[in-house]
């Protein structure tokens, strides 16, 4: 614990408090302290003030009803009143009448009064304070009115007493409240830090405990918690691409390697070394392939198109591109029939649209052939529709063996790769590419069965995503000569 | 021919300084924008082999330097980057022809060739002749010994298209670019069948094949014996 509270008085809250039970102390001491002095000057004055007029109502009496009424009155008043003083004294300074022995000296020459001390007549040496105003009466007697002040000097030490006393509760209780509630803050921070050291320790599941209460701490902790579940999410994912990629780049590496020490080896020499040497290119080609199929799925996962969507004519170029691939299919012994709707102008990448609908429909070449003894026809359907006002749908559907139902989300996920690409000749990575492209059209991709054999449906919104302008009509021709105005044009 | 290679990288500007000179070009090397800018500026080069990423001064910057000078010369643009819109970055500043890295170096030996070639002023020539192919670009007829051929819409525009480079070396690449307007990878060579069945129509019964494989290139159609 004493670790905790010397945690608690270096604590920024703490000090914070601290500082704050400082200033309102200093302010109230001042006001306190004014207040003080006000109040004791205002006292002072108005008892000046109310010997004053006694004296003077005792110089007037003396002078209207004569001296001896005066006398008799100052000495009644002698006798009765504990804390008025007199002394009347004659011209040669002996007292005729009072309660005082003799002329203070302090005020021997003045004729304006102030303060004075005396000794009590009851005894004892202790001398006392007091103030007084002299008068002359009629007969040329001197009067001295005075009041003893101790009793007044009492109730002004005991209110500074209680002053001071007051403004050491109030900065004492400032700390305090400022002690106690600093240290649930600081525990919550104390809380925070400890688990990022944790965590910066390699534990990565740890996470701030939260107390339930919706404060703004627990949101502040709910959010970092937030952020480092998506954290972990992400090093996983990308844990699981590296591992993917490993594996993928590993056997065809491997093969590159053997087959050029084969042909290092062989005897038959210089014809074999070039053979080698080909057949080795041709590799390191494929594997750059693969490469370049995984940075342009990470860049169209990091990215947005900023300048190369366009408006064009997607039933044209699906058309197109199955085009491209039918005598292709024809070789393999596949009938490519596409049947697409005119005039849907889609805003989009025209290059990266047409590598999907490629992708997906080498795919359907690659793997649409039937089983043996399969009696499904060998057709590859490529459809493009609208589906509603603001979406449109490109099928492509074989007949082939398929991909069986659990492994339809894996073969969609990023630099994922079904077991059965592996042994095949491609990149393995023509699907992810596809759900690459879609996302970032503003689309998505399903795996559906065709029964039997795969279909794959690629839904794009046709209404521009950002800020361009919806395609018009016949902007489907002039983008396309826009984006791909290669230097090459044959007419 | 005469060739600049503006390019930093030491290793990848010896390797086509060497190579264009033994197909039989000449070739200067600069090593950052500035100098490679003054060069091109100087030098009356054919065409100019450009990097995206140089030192002083990239290689986009250079490009649209030349084309505000109304400087014409073909350029080639070599790219390490492959970002989505790089390609059509590269063009609108002003660039021919856009290759991203790594490249098959006949590939590069291609486009060169075909960017000088595109300079030559044949833009109008309506007939194109190849031994005793002829194409004609306006009746887009195709006869060989004087016997029509028939061919399918994008079969004679891959004619057309390998008939305007004839002699030189074209790549699958540049097919897919220039007659199907694609920049992307096909997966499959797809074109070889294309190829394959164009050269079925032209080249079969004749007894001088036309339309030649280039192993490791591509496809060149020539006639006469080379």
């Amino acid at each position: 614990m004493p670790d905790t509270r010397r945690g608690v008085l270096q604590s920024t809250a703490f000090r914070a408090f601290a500082i704050y039970a400082l200033c309102v102390g200093l302010l109230a001491a001042g006001i306190i302290a004014a207040l003080f002095w006000q109040t004791n000057t205002l006292l002072a004055r108005m008892t000046l003030q109310g010997l004053a007029a006694e004296a003077q109502s005792l110089a007037r009496l003396s002078a209207t009803a004569g001296p001896e009424r005066a006398a008799a009155l100052i000495a009644e008043r002698s006798e009765n009143q504990r804390l008025g003083l007199y002394l009347q004294i004659d011209a040669s300074g002996r007292k005729l009448a009072g309660n005082l022995n003799r002329w203070p000296p302090e005020l021997a020459g003045s004729a304006q009064g102030g303060l004075f001390r005396y000794e009590r007549s009851t005894g004892g040496d202790d001398t006392f304070i007091a103030v007084g105003v002299p008068a002359v009466l009629a007969d040329g007697t001197r009067l001295l009115v005075g009041r003893d002040l101790e009793e007044q000097r009492g109730f002004i030490s005991g209110m500074r007493l209680l002053l001071l006393a007051g403004i050491g509760a109030l900065g004492l209780t400032a700390l305090a409240g400022g002690y106690l509630a600093s240290r649930p803050l600081l525990s919550r921070i104390t809380a925070m830090r400890r688990t990022s050291e944790a965590i910066m320790a390699g534990a990565m599941s740890e996470r701030i405990p939260l107390d339930g209460a919706s404060t703004e701490l627990d949101g502040l902790a709910a959010s970092l918690n937030a952020m480092l579940d998506r954290i972990e999410q992400l090093m996983a994912g990308l844990r699981e691409v590296s591992d993917n990629i490993a594996h993928d780049l590993k056997t065809p590496l491997t093969r590159l390697r053997n087959r050029a020490e084969a042909a290092l080896r062989d005897a038959r020499g210089a014809t074999a070394h070039r053979d080698g040497l080909e057949r080795t290119i041709e590799e390191a080609d494929e594997l750059l392939k693969t490469f370049n199929a995984m940075l342009l799925i990470a860049r169209l996962e990091a990215g947005a198109l900023e300048e190369s969507a366009e408006p064009f004519d997607l039933g044209r170029l699906v058309a197109d591109v199955a085009e491209l691939y039918e005598p292709l299919a024809e070789e393999r012994g596949l009938t490519l029939s596409h049947d697409v709707e005119p005039d849907i102008a889609l805003h989009a990448n025209r290059q990266l649209v047409g590598q999907a609908v490629a992708n997906l429909i080498d795919n359907a070449i690659k793997y649409g052939l039937p089983g043996p003894g399969a009696k499904a026809p060998r057709t590859i359907d490529v459809r493009v529709a609208r589906a509603g006002a603001e979406a449109v749908r490109v099928e492509i559907g074989d007949h082939g063996i398929g991909i069986a139902e659990a492994d339809r989300a894996r073969a969609l996920k990023r630099f994922g790769r079904l077991e059965a690409s592996r042994t095949r000749p491609g990149t393995g990575l023509g699907l992810s590419v596809v759900a690459a492209v879609a996302r970032l059209h503003g689309g998505n991709v399903r795996l559906e069965d065709n029964a039997p054999g795969l279909r794959v449906v690629v839904s794009l919104p046709i209404k521009a995503q950002a800020t361009s302008a919806p395609a018009p009509e016949q902007g489907a021709a002039d983008g396309r000569q826009r984006v791909a105005a290669p230097a090459l044009r044959s007419t | 021919m005469r060739v600049l290679i503006i390019e930093d990288e030491r290793e990848t500007a010896q390797f086509l300084l060497k190579a264009l000179k033994e197909s039989g070009h000449a070739a200067d090397v600069a090593h950052d924008g500035e100098q490679g800018l003054a060069m091109a500026r100087q030098g009356d080069y054919d065409v100019l082999v450009v990097d995206r990423m140089l030192p002083k001064r990239d290689g986009l910057s250079i490009v649209r330097a030349l084309r505000e000078a109304k400087d014409t010369t073909p350029i080639l643009i070599l790219s390490a980057l492959g970002e989505v819109d790089d390609r059509v970055k590269g063009l609108r500043a002003g660039g021919d022809d856009y290759l991203t890295k790594p490249f098959a170096f006949s590939e590069l030996i291609a486009r060169i060739d075909a960017l000088a070639r595109r300079a030559e002023p044949q833009e109008s020539v309506s007939r194109y002749v190849v031994g005793d192919l002829v194409l004609d670009r306006l009746s887009r007829r195709v006869t060989r010994g004087g016997e029509p051929i028939l061919l399918q819409p994008r079969e004679f525009r891959l004619l057309e298209y390998l008939m305007r480079h004839a002699d030189q070396v074209v790549t699958r690449t540049m097919l897919l670019e220039n007659v199907w307007d694609y920049h992307f990878d096909p997966q499959t060579n797809v074109i070889d069948v294309h190829v394959s069945r164009l050269r079925a129509k032209i080249d079969k019964g004749f007894a001088e094949p036309l339309l030649h494989t280039i192993r490791g290139a591509g496809y060149t159609i020539r006639a006469g014996h080379a």
